[in-house]
């Protein structure tokens, strides 16, 4: 019995200190303000096949961020961050667009939807041109050994550039039917995109789980030397986990283009690396590498996604939501610094 | 002049100032009417607001941090300009010390949240960003233009300078601070103690340099030359908008790097900072003149003349570690 009640207060003692309990407390304030504010906004309802409401509609928005927030996250572990995310989702739309295109075309009186390039093709071609940007990012870290914050400067600056150039400074609408379902259709009632996001979760967390890439990771980040003389491949894994992030980012961008239809070189996942840097960092992982949390960094989406999803619906003048970021942001930094958290406390007792 | 001899420290400058020569020397090789002294200075006054983020940047990167506000606070800047004199009537005179002090003010909120609360300048400056672009908002959701007489006397003004051309005050301003910024970093305490943190803040906190007050007036430097280069930019455009000047901290970034300024803070020269703006400048003139180039080039080519630089100084940095040259560590901390 004794062990029962002492293993009850561990746990509350361990989630209190999981670096993940202040973020979700965020979260379920967030959507707690949300459900007063808003009646309907918990209710969900059945239309057209899959379900309906406001939550669905968050969760759906939220899974491109979610995608390159996972990628994000394995780099921040690696003590690096890949500020060129945004440029390499709007590179991997565009190619995605210019490959597909597509054109409507009246075929014996019947509207026909035809592609420059089949889909598979396209998509892998998109993926790949994402992973490849993610692997120059990696060499540049990993084989160079320049700073990552400014080896990904540059692709930041120049894949805009590069985006447009395959676009042709145009924004490149897609007319064809399956390719919307990646980022606007339903399977078994939810958003097709959360499933993607879900598989890589799943994916990554059996990785980190039961793989010893985890542990190497961690390890890298946490004590580079130490890591280096055990043995591990600082390389290899920062090729790897450069690459890997710019393969989620390129997914981001096929969710992001297939939803809205059309590829645009300047603006797609325009900010989106400042969003999923926020979203680690609210989910608890430390920019300085080391240990991370797959979990935090989805719960850090959704906040992210929350806060813009209730200043819209809340009728809040939609110009707020950057300030509101900001002050959400500022907020659950100083909660997690832990210089913040004794600083308040001594002015609260000399006060 | 220690700072002007050829190192494998002041090399990345060298480097650029050559390039810049060279391709301001192709430019006019190519193209008819590209050697003039008023292409030149049309750089200048071009990029004027550009140089002075940049210089305010400098100083960040000196420091070992960064400052993503800028952008942000340029924009700002602009939107209370033009909502001050065309809304409220303020006499300009008045509202921009006003305002100067105000992106001073926030650049030192920044730099104290950064320095008391250990959180990474990179996030601080990023609320900081997120901020600034917000109350753009608050105040006008649409451009606003900027009919004051004295301010579109300031945007139309010439100076002639020489057989050269002419440029405008924005420029004289901009060359102002310049100076004021090479006098700040080379021959003040403040200065070498920017260069102290950049290179390794704990030895610096060890020799007893004020490393808490260095670094929050670091960011209030960035704040103040964010909001100088507000009011030029205001005044060069004439207008007030929350979406000017977006990505302009990559260009300050980037200028920086280019001429020299190492990321991890310690190495770096103001003037070379200079050289880089010039360089962002000639290739987009270049871009220009060359007319059938589409201006996306210019990123791409930015992004490519980066990872140049990027490399040059890792290389530089790598064959140092090799030789081991006992007078590095003196180097560094005059430089």
């Amino acid at each position: 019995m004794k062990l029962a009640s002492e293993s009850v207060a561990r746990v509350a003692g361990s989630m209190t200190r999981s670096a993940q309990f202040w973020p979700a407390v965020v979260l379920v304030l967030l959507l707690g303000i949300n459900g007063v504010l808003n009646p309907n906004f918990f209710v969900l309802s059945w239309r057209e096949g899959h379900l309906y409401g406001a939550l669905v509609d968050i969760l759906n928005r939220a899974a491109p961020l979610m995608a390159v927030a996972l990628g994000m996250t394995v780099v921040i572990a690696t003590r690096g961050i890949d500020i060129s995310v945004g440029a390499v989702v709007a590179i991997s739309a565009a190619v995605a667009a210019a490959l597909i295109g597509g054109s409507l075309k009246i075929v014996d009186g019947q509207q026909t939807y035809v592609t420059l390039t089949s889909m598979p093709i396209a998509l892998v071609a998109a993926l790949g041109a994402a992973a490849l940007c993610g692997l120059f990012n990696g060499v540049l870290v990993g084989g160079v050994g320049i700073q990552p914050i400014i080896a990904t400067l540059i692709l930041m600056v120049a894949g805009r550039g590069i985006a447009q150039l395959i676009t042709g400074g145009q924004i490149i609408t897609i007319y064809y039917r399956p390719y919307f379902f990646i980022g606007g259709g339903y399977l078994l009632g939810l958003p097709f995109s959360l499933w993607l996001v879900s598989a890589l979760l799943a994916i990554m967390a059996w990785l980190k789980h039961r793989t010893a890439l985890g542990l190497f990771i961690q390890a890298s980040g946490g004590n580079p030397a130490a890591a280096r003389l055990s043995g591990i491949n600082a390389r290899g894994l920062l090729l790897a986990v450069y690459s890997f992030c710019g393969f989620t980012a390129g997914l981001a961008g096929l969710m992001i283009s297939s939803n809205v239809k059309s590829a645009d070189g300047n603006n797609a996942g325009l900010l989106l690396e400042l969003d999923a840097i926020l979203a680690v960092t609210l989910g608890g992982t430390s920019l300085l590498g080391g240990r991370f949390s797959l979990r935090g960094s989805v719960l850090g989406a959704l906040i992210i996604q929350t806060l813009t999803t209730s200043i819209y619906s809340l009728g809040v003048p939609p110009e707020i939501n950057l300030v509101v970021k900001a002050v959400v942001v500022f907020a659950v930094c100083l909660v997690q610094s832990p210089e913040a958290r004794a600083w308040l406390l001594r002015r609260g007792t000399a006060a | 002049m220690k700072a002007l001899r050829l190192t494998s420290q002041t090399l990345p400058s060298w480097v650029a100032v050559v390039l810049f020569v060279a391709m301001f020397a192709g430019g006019s090789l190519v193209y008819p009417g590209f050697f003039s002294g008023q292409v030149f200075l049309n750089l200048l006054i071009d990029n004027a607001f550009v140089l002075v983020v940049a210089i305010g940047m400098t100083f960040v990167i000196l420091s070992g941090g960064i400052d993503l506000s800028v952008g942000s606070v340029v924009a700002l800047t602009t939107m209370v300009l033009a909502w001050g004199v065309e809304r409220a009537h303020w006499p300009p005179l008045l509202l921009i010390p006003l305002l100067v002090a105000g992106g001073a003010l926030f650049g030192a909120a920044m730099g104290f949240v950064i320095q008391v609360f250990r959180i990474p300048a990179f996030i601080v400056t990023l609320a900081g960003m997120f901020l600034a672009r917000g109350l753009c908002y608050l105040i006008s959701i649409d451009s606003i233009a900027i009919t004051e007489p004295l301010l579109t006397e300031l945007s139309q003004a010439r100076i002639p300078v020489g057989p050269l051309g002419e440029v405008s005050p924005g420029v004289v301003a901009a060359a102002l601070v310049l100076v004021a910024a090479v006098w700040l970093a080379h021959g003040t305490a403040f200065g070498r103690a920017v260069y102290a943190i950049g290179g390794n803040e704990r030895s610096a906190l060890l020799m007893g340099l004020p490393v808490a007050r260095t670094r929050i007036a670091v960011y209030a430097v960035s704040g103040f030359c964010a909001s100088v280069g507000g009011v030029l930019f205001g005044i060069y455009t004439l207008s007030g908008y929350g979406l000017h000047a977006q990505g302009l901290e990559l260009d300050a970034i980037a200028g920086a790097v280019i001429g020299g300024a190492l990321l991890t803070g310690g190495v770096g020269y103001v003037m070379g900072t200079l050289t880089g703006v010039l360089m962002l400048g000639v290739i987009q003139t270049l871009i220009m003149f060359d007319g059938s180039l589409s201006s996306w080039w210019t990123r791409i080519v930015i992004g490519a003349l980066l990872g140049l630089f990027c490399v040059l100084q890792r290389s530089l940095e790598l064959a140092h570690r090799f030789r081991r040259v006992p007078a590095q560590a003196h180097t560094r901390a005059t430089a």
